[in-house]
């Protein structure tokens, strides 16, 4: 009872408040919606606390137990650590935390990025081959794009027509009509997943067990 | 050339030189650069969060200005903590249930609304009234590929006859909408990759 079926009520309970208030913009109602939207925050909140406690768990585990590159964790939890105490001792918006998020954040996240560049164009080398028309059309339209996309293919022309022109063409039109198919269907399975969720068909969020 | 004089261009510059030494094979440089980032990220995002959540919607509401129904929310935040305890991680089931229902009740009308009945008007248009013919053909193609995505995903009926013909149209789009996603994010992670060489080459070496 307290184990499954009563955080299925709240579940059902909340979720079809949320759809009745869409429909009903009644000022009590509006209000009761924002302070949902506020609570979703903080159990959010609450949530990622729990799960950075588990990232500290597991590294401060690594560290006791002297586990192989147990060193790694400690640059990791002192980083984290820092970045909290920073934030504590001198605030969010200068100081060593402003500092740590311009000088290894954002660099370090704009390198992580940029090396996918080199693993996405070695993975295209060795799979993309023209076997038959599809796989040629996704060939073309990629070599297009990224052609279209560089100074060079602004002087290239194929019939008349500039390689940039052509790469901003399949962009508005062919990738418009293919994204918007899936966005469609990704919208529909969506919207029937949710209310899977909400009469208690899905119940995968709950776990196993008791 | 003007080496930078801030330990912070410094650090940064490193930092992407050890990233980018995974290029050649993973190594102790780029460990401790990828464990560095793991931290500083979850220490940020922590902060971000404890500060915007729970900080400005649950500390203040309930205890500065005295708004007893936010109480509720700090029972439930609190029971999002059972899940460290084996015994009692079967409380975390409220806070879970409360968050992905009320996204999900949230998301069954924004969704049907943006992803759907937008996607459907913007793409049901006058293609005779697009100004000129190329705009208007593309219009139509448009059009004409949305349906046969949309038919190609259709599978309660076998893809033979006039919907194997639309169905294989569909395909069509995807590969050339596939290739032409696959292209953008290569460009948009080369030009992330252009920015990182413009900083080691500019802001840290002073070349550029």
């Amino acid at each position: 009872m307290f184990r499954r079926t009563l955080p299925m009520i709240l579940a059902f309970t909340v979720g079809v408040f949320m759809i009745v208030q869409f429909f009903v913009p009644h000022p009590q109602l509006q209000m009761l919606y924002n302070m949902v939207l506020d609570w979703k925050q903080v159990v959010f909140g609450c949530v990622l606390i729990v799960g950075t406690m588990t990232l500290i768990r597991h590294h401060a585990l690594r560290v006791r137990f002297r586990k192989q590159g147990y060193g790694y964790s400690i640059i990791a939890l002192a980083s984290l650590f820092a970045m909290v105490l920073a934030a504590i001792f001198w605030g969010i918006e200068t100081g060593p935390y402003s500092w740590l998020f311009t000088n290894v954040q954002v660099p370090g996240q704009a390198t992580m990025f940029s090396l996918l560049g080199f693993f996405i164009a070695t993975a295209a080398y060795r799979s993309f081959r023209a076997r038959n028309v599809t796989a040629t059309l996704l060939l073309l339209s990629g070599v297009i794009v990224m052609l279209g996309r560089v100074p060079a293919g602004e002087n290239m022309v194929i019939g008349g027509v500039s390689l940039a022109d052509l790469a901003t063409w399949i962009l508005d039109y062919p990738n418009t009509a293919a994204k918007r198919g899936i966005l469609i269907g990704v919208g529909l399975g969506m919207t029937s997943t949710a209310l899977k969720i909400i009469i208690g068909i899905e119940q995968s969020y709950l776990g196993k067990g008791e | 050339m003007h080496l930078s004089p801030e330990p912070g261009v410094w650090l940064a510059a490193i930092l992407t030189l050890a990233g980018f030494s995974f290029l050649w094979k993973d190594n102790p440089m780029f460990k401790v650069m990828e464990h560095m980032l793991v931290g500083v990220s979850a220490g940020y995002y922590l902060v971000q969060y404890a500060y915007s959540a729970i900080f400005k919607k649950l500390y203040v509401p309930l205890v500065k200005q005295g708004n007893l129904l936010f109480a509720g929310c700090a029972v439930l935040g609190l029971m999002a903590f059972a899940r460290l305890f084996p015994k009692r991680s079967w409380l975390s089931r409220y806070p879970v249930a409360f968050y992905v229902a009320a996204g999900a009740g949230y998301s069954v009308p924004s969704t049907i609304q943006a992803r759907v009945i937008k996607q459907m008007q913007v793409t049901m248009i006058n293609v005779f009234d697009q100004g000129s013919l190329g705009a208007g053909v593309s219009s139509f193609l448009l059009f004409v590929g949305v349906i046969t995505v949309l038919l190609y995903f259709f599978f309660s009926a076998e893809h033979r006859g006039p919907l194997g013909a639309a169905s294989k149209i569909g395909i069509v789009t995807l590969m050339i909408g596939f290739g032409a996603s696959f292209g953008y994010t290569v460009m948009s992670r080369i030009t992330l990759l252009i920015g990182r060489f413009q900083f080691l080459l500019g802001d840290w070496l002073g070349f550029l």
